[in-house]
């Protein structure tokens, strides 16, 4: 009992300071901004400032306002703010980011195939002047475009400082721009379509003197796009002596290769997992 | 008595020291079976020592005296004889050394003989066996052999136009900002696995194909795993693939696990990495005259020839070959090197090996062409 006694009465002395002296903190606080803190109470006092990136420690004066500088609240997030003068006293704040200074986008595929589903998307991150990511929603303006022909817009009202977006690729080879604005920000991409799978691969060939000269047609995919330069084309000729092969890059729209075979000979065509037709060429006369 | 110790140390030190001597350059093996290297003897009496001279001088690149031990009456001269051993243009033969060698008779008369010789090549690529049949005429008291004359090919003077797509590739710098300067790697896609039982061990193997726009540097790992889903072994496909691959183009692959059987093995886990990486859409090397043969020992060989169509040598050519049976599944993969450099225009023969077990159930094939050339990455 007498213990009980004793805790109580020790409560009450060190709780009769804390009615003399208090602290208020502003509620929210944008980064960068300038900040107040309210004190009660007379006296010298030790004031600290701890949060995201910077801690400070300064003599005050009870009773006086403490001056924050918007240079110390330049990271969003939680901010502790003690005022120690036998006992302490604290007070929490938040500073949120200030409006969207810069928007980091990113776009993925950077090449895609024309004519496929769902697969181009984008994501966009709006971030105030001092890094911060900004989790107020604001409305993103994403768009394809074409040369000067829109393909795509979308408005997306950013979740937790994202905004998405996902789509098909177009049906045209070539580069697409894509964009992502919020008020007058802009952050562009570039994605490059190119042409799908080869499409009714066919192939031409004619007796030289050195053998078989063949080639095929321009090569394109089912839309009408030519392949990119450089893609292999494998020539395959079969003859009653043997088998001959060649992987030939496409140029200009066209394959072409030289095979030095002398009897009737089977040529056929493909590229990658794709063929084409067969082509059968007399023997050497 | 104090002396009889020393004496008897120093009397087996010199029997054994006899017998040493007495043994050398008599490897054992099988009877007729030569095999180097070897003490030389200087008069060849036997074709099997003219040989075994011939190989050590060779090794030894004695080439005055190496040239000796080939008859006049060969259709070739010292310059083109030595070229045949040392190769030039860079090519893979330029890189090697003759590691050893053994032979075994196959015809002998009074005046002629023929012996196939092993040739053991150490090469930047692991160890190459070469197999030669050698004839040799009895000249005087003396065994020679008939040397062939290498036709190197003479390629003329001439400007190709070269104007094949080039990629290059420009990265982005730790300045840039984040997301703006993305290039996606390659899409590759393995489109066919099977796995076997080899004396060797088990073997995954099959195609992978680049469906991308843009070359790409592939390689192929698999992961053996038992019955509890832990890993067994892993491995990559190492040199047994066509690691740059142009857009569309497919390339086999191969993956060796030594001792390992496929019974203690439940699943295989397979991963293909691609990489963007530069290139260039030349050389072209076309497969002319493919065709499988039985060799001179009777093995089956995929024989035929590549052809530089381009104005570049090409030092070192490496044939990769998938072998498919009648339902188009791949069922082996080869590989090969090609010792001679491939000239502008020119062909060169190659020589792929198909494993008994697997020869005749080969229907079809697809040969590629890896290649490197000095210089050039």
């Amino acid at each position: 009992m007498r213990r009980i006694f004793l805790i109580c009465a020790g409560l009450c002395v060190a709780g009769f300071p804390m009615l003399a002296q208090d602290l208020r903190v502003p509620a929210s606080v944008t980064a960068g901004d300038d900040a107040t803190i309210s004190t009660t109470g007379s006296g010298k006092a030790t004031f600290y400032l701890l949060g995201p990136g910077v801690s400070r420690k300064s003599d005050v004066k009870l009773g006086e306002e403490i001056h924050l500088q918007g240079q110390e609240l330049r990271n969003a997030g939680d901010y502790l703010a003690l005022v120690c003068s036998d006992p302490c006293h604290s007070g929490t704040f938040y500073v949120v980011a200030a409006k969207p200074a810069k928007l980091t986008f990113l776009v993925h595929p950077s090449r895609v195939p024309v004519g496929r589903s769902d697969a181009l998307s984008g994501v966009a991150f709006p971030f105030d002047q001092f890094h911060n990511l900004d989790l107020t929603p604001v409305t993103v303006n994403f768009q394809l475009t074409v040369g000067n022909k829109a393909l795509f817009t979308r408005p997306v009202r950013t979740q937790n400082g994202v905004a998405w977006f996902r789509t098909a690729s177009g049906k045209s080879a070539g580069v697409v721009q894509v964009t992502a604005s919020v008020d007058d920000l802009t952050a562009r991409r570039a994605v490059q379509q190119v042409a799908s799978e080869p499409c009714n691969l066919r192939i031409t060939g004619q007796r030289i003197p050195i053998g078989i000269l063949v080639q095929t047609e321009p090569v394109h995919d089912c839309a009408g796009n030519v392949v990119p330069d450089g893609t292999i084309v494998t020539f395959s000729a079969t003859e009653a002596s043997g088998k001959s092969t060649v992987d030939a890059p496409v140029k200009q729209g066209v394959a072409r290769a030289q095979i030095t075979a002398k009897g009737e000979t089977v040529i056929s065509v493909a590229s990658g997992v794709v063929m084409g037709n067969e082509l059968r060429v007399g023997a050497k006369q | 008595m104090k002396f009889t110790l020393p004496i008897i140390l120093v009397v087996g030190t010199a029997v054994l020291m006899v017998l040493a001597l007495l043994g050398a350059g008599q490897p054992r093996g099988t009877v007729g079976i030569a095999a180097g290297p070897a003490v030389y003897t200087p008069k060849a009496s036997t074709p099997e020592q003219a040989v075994k001279n011939l190989l050590t001088d060779v090794q030894r690149r004695n080439w005055d005296r190496a040239f000796a031990a080939v008859s006049k009456s060969s259709a070739t001269d010292k310059q083109s004889f030595i070229q045949d051993w040392t190769g030039s243009n860079g090519s893979l033969r330029s890189f090697s050394a003759l590691e050893g060698f053994d032979s075994r008779p196959l015809h002998i008369t009074d005046n002629d003989a023929q012996r196939r010789v092993r040739l053991h090549w150490t090469t930047p690529v692991g160890p190459i066996e070469d197999v030669r049949d050698l004839h040799l005429v009895h000249e005087g008291d003396v065994w020679r052999a008939l040397w062939p004359k290498v036709q190197i090919p003479n390629v003329p003077a001439q400007v190709i136009p070269v104007t094949y797509l080039r990629w290059d590739l420009v990265t982005g710098g730790a300045n840039d900002e984040w997301g703006a300067k993305n290039v996606d790697s390659p899409h590759v896609r393995i489109t066919s696995m099977n796995a076997v039982d080899s004396p060797e061990g088990a073997v995954v193997m099959g195609e992978v194909v680049n469906e991308d726009t843009v070359p790409a540097f592939v390689n192929v790992n698999a992961t053996l795993l038992d019955g509890a889903g832990s890993a067994i072994d892993d491995e990559s496909s190492f040199d047994k693939i066509d690691h740059i691959l142009l857009p569309k183009q497919v390339t086999p692959y191969r993956i060796d696990f030594p001792n390992i059987s496929l019974k203690n093995v439940k699943s295989v886990r397979m991963d293909e990495k691609a990489t963007l990486v530069p290139a260039s859409a030349d050389p072209v090397i076309g497969v002319m005259n493919q065709k499988i043969e039985a060799d001179m020992q009777g093995k089956s060989v995929l024989h035929g020839d590549l052809l530089n169509q381009s104005g570049q040598t090409v030092n070192i050519s490496h044939v990769i070959v998938s072998f498919y049976d009648n339902n188009a599944k791949v069922v082996w993969v080869a590989d090969g090197y090609v010792d001679r450099a491939l000239l502008p225009q020119s062909s060169e023969p190659f020589a792929v090996e198909i494993p008994r077990s697997v020869a005749s159930k080969v229907q079809n094939f697809h040969v590629v062409v890896d290649h490197y050339s000095l210089g050039r990455s």
